[in-house]
């Protein structure tokens, strides 16, 4: 038997977990449905999130694609269904993938497994980050640069910490619901060890009962912690942080069963979340707002 | 020995033809490890000077510049290390300091950063004393200590002595920042004629 599992007209980081409340208690092996026919609009989270669902599941799972063409149109500009062709069946129409440039899309989503593939998303995206957050959202070339740092870092943490490949995605739209205004959006989501049994893996570590995904999250995006001994680990959330603080933006991190977020005066999202769907991997989300 | 190394050719050379950009642990190591190579071919014993030349480098990221900066100075900084080496970064922008400067503060280093018009300045876990003491140095360039405090007591209301003067110098030098020739002291930036 299939189980249908509705994707929210609108998926972002919030609605996505409406999906992985339905999927939690499904055995990997379950068949399942993510029904996105009438999904109009999708997030890089959202869409990158989706991709992870379908690592996480043994049995194949199948999707039933928008209705809507121009939400079919944008998933295909996005990099969507090129990427999802390898692990869903799908339900529907897929529209044919055309090279068009489209400026909302700073980085189509891209895989991330190798350290090569942080090389080709910093290529990428360099020359269109500057232009467009400079252009678009009013931040100015030294933090488009500190930007892609921050970008770079967080897909370093897919090749060393999840054991499996990511993808990540980077976008900008008006985000009306909450700002009113422009953002840029970065999205990186696996499917991997997640941050729990990351650590846990550093030699030598005594847990203690309180020991938990909520914790484990504190410990390395609050204060730093890696698995690796080496002192010069745990910058590059550090830095992410610094950039974030400077310039507003927000930062999310769901692993397992928590999701940790440095959230900025704009936003009134809990610090820490706990007792989540649980999900597989640690999914990442840096929001930054247009300057006014 | 005045030895010049331009990073992106390196990057280009050890990792990729078509890199600008030092992003990634494994592309800092192995561009630190070519550094090293390049320093060891110097003769064994003899001072080197390196000039680490990051002008083509695109960006720089937090776990490269541990790789390539921090753990390079590490290894030049002990009682133990292969070469007496001394490292001047040039060509650095506004975003590689900042990367630079958070994997210095990480394990207290300091170094000699290089503008374009050559001028030298200290970055990185630097007190301020030491900073004092090595602007001085750097400016009246040659000097030993009686000279150094002579010139921060006519700059800064006579508050040095030549003992507190001389710890801290070689303090400074034990950070590989300024270098000792016989009673002498130079800043590492402004050395490339005196160690060359």
């Amino acid at each position: 038997m299939t189980t249908v599992i509705q994707v929210p007209p609108s998926l972002d980081d919030v609605t996505f977990e409406q999906v992985l409340d339905r999927l939690a208690p499904l055995p990997a092996d379950d068949k399942i449905l993510l029904d996105a026919r009438h999904t109009r609009w999708a997030s890089p989270f959202g869409l990158t999130g989706m991709l992870t669902i379908a690592q996480t599941r043994s049995a194949r799972p199948a999707l039933a694609v928008p209705d809507a063409e121009d939400t079919q149109s944008y998933w295909s500009r996005a990099g969507f269904f090129k990427h999802a062709e390898p692990l869903f069946d799908f339900h529907g129409t897929v529209p044919r993938a055309r090279a068009v440039a489209e400026s909302s899309v700073l980085l189509e989503i891209t895989p991330v497994a190798k350290s090569g593939d942080v090389h080709e998303v910093v290529e990428l995206i360099q020359a269109r980050a500057q232009q467009i957050l400079s252009n678009e959202l009013g931040i100015d070339a030294q933090a488009s640069v500190r930007f892609v740092m921050t970008l770079s870092e967080v897909c370093q943490n897919v090749v060393e910490h999840a054991g499996r490949g990511g993808w990540v995605a980077v976008q900008t739209y008006k985000w009306r619901q909450r700002l009113g205004r422009r953002v840029v959006q970065i999205a990186v989501c696996d499917a991997g060890v997640g941050f729990r049994r990351s650590l846990e893996s550093t030699p030598g570590r005594v847990l203690d009962d309180r020991w938990d995904d909520g914790m484990a999250l504190e410990e390395a995006v609050v204060r730093g912690v890696s698995r690796f001994r080496d002192r010069g680990r745990g910058q590059g959330l550090a830095g992410a942080r610094n950039f974030l603080g400077k310039w507003a933006g927000k930062l999310s991190v769901r692993s397992g069963t928590a999701r940790i977020a440095i959230v900025p005066p704009w936003d009134d999202d809990l610090p820490l979340r706990e007792q989540l769907a649980p999900f597989a991997g640690a999914q990442v989300q840096i929001t930054i707002p247009e300057r006014v | 020995m005045v030895q010049h190394i331009d990073v992106s050719s390196v990057l280009r050379r050890t990792v990729c033809d078509l890199y600008s950009n030092l992003v990634t642990r494994p592309t800092g190591a192995a561009v630190r490890a070519e550094i090293e190579a390049l320093v060891a071919e110097r003769p064994a014993g003899a001072r080197t000077l390196t000039v680490i030349d990051f002008t083509h480098v695109g960006l720089l990221d937090y776990s490269c510049a541990d790789e390539v900066v921090a753990k390079l100075l590490l290894r030049y900084s002990t009682p133990d290390a292969p070469h007496d080496a001394y490292f001047v970064l040039r060509g650095t922008h506004e975003a590689h300091v900042d990367a630079i400067e958070t994997v210095l503060a990480r394990y207290g280093l300091a170094l000699v950063l290089e503008d374009s018009e050559r001028h030298a300045r200290l970055v990185g876990a630097v007190g301020d004393d030491e900073r004092r003491v090595w602007d001085a140095v750097y400016r009246v360039g040659p000097a030993d200590v009686t000279t150094v405090t002579a010139v921060l007591a006519n700059e800064q209301a006579a508050r040095w002595e030549p003992d507190g003067v001389g710890r801290v110098m070689d303090e400074l030098f034990a950070r590989r920042v300024v270098i000792a020739v016989g009673t002498r002291y130079l800043a590492v930036g402004r050395t490339e004629v005196a160690v060359g």
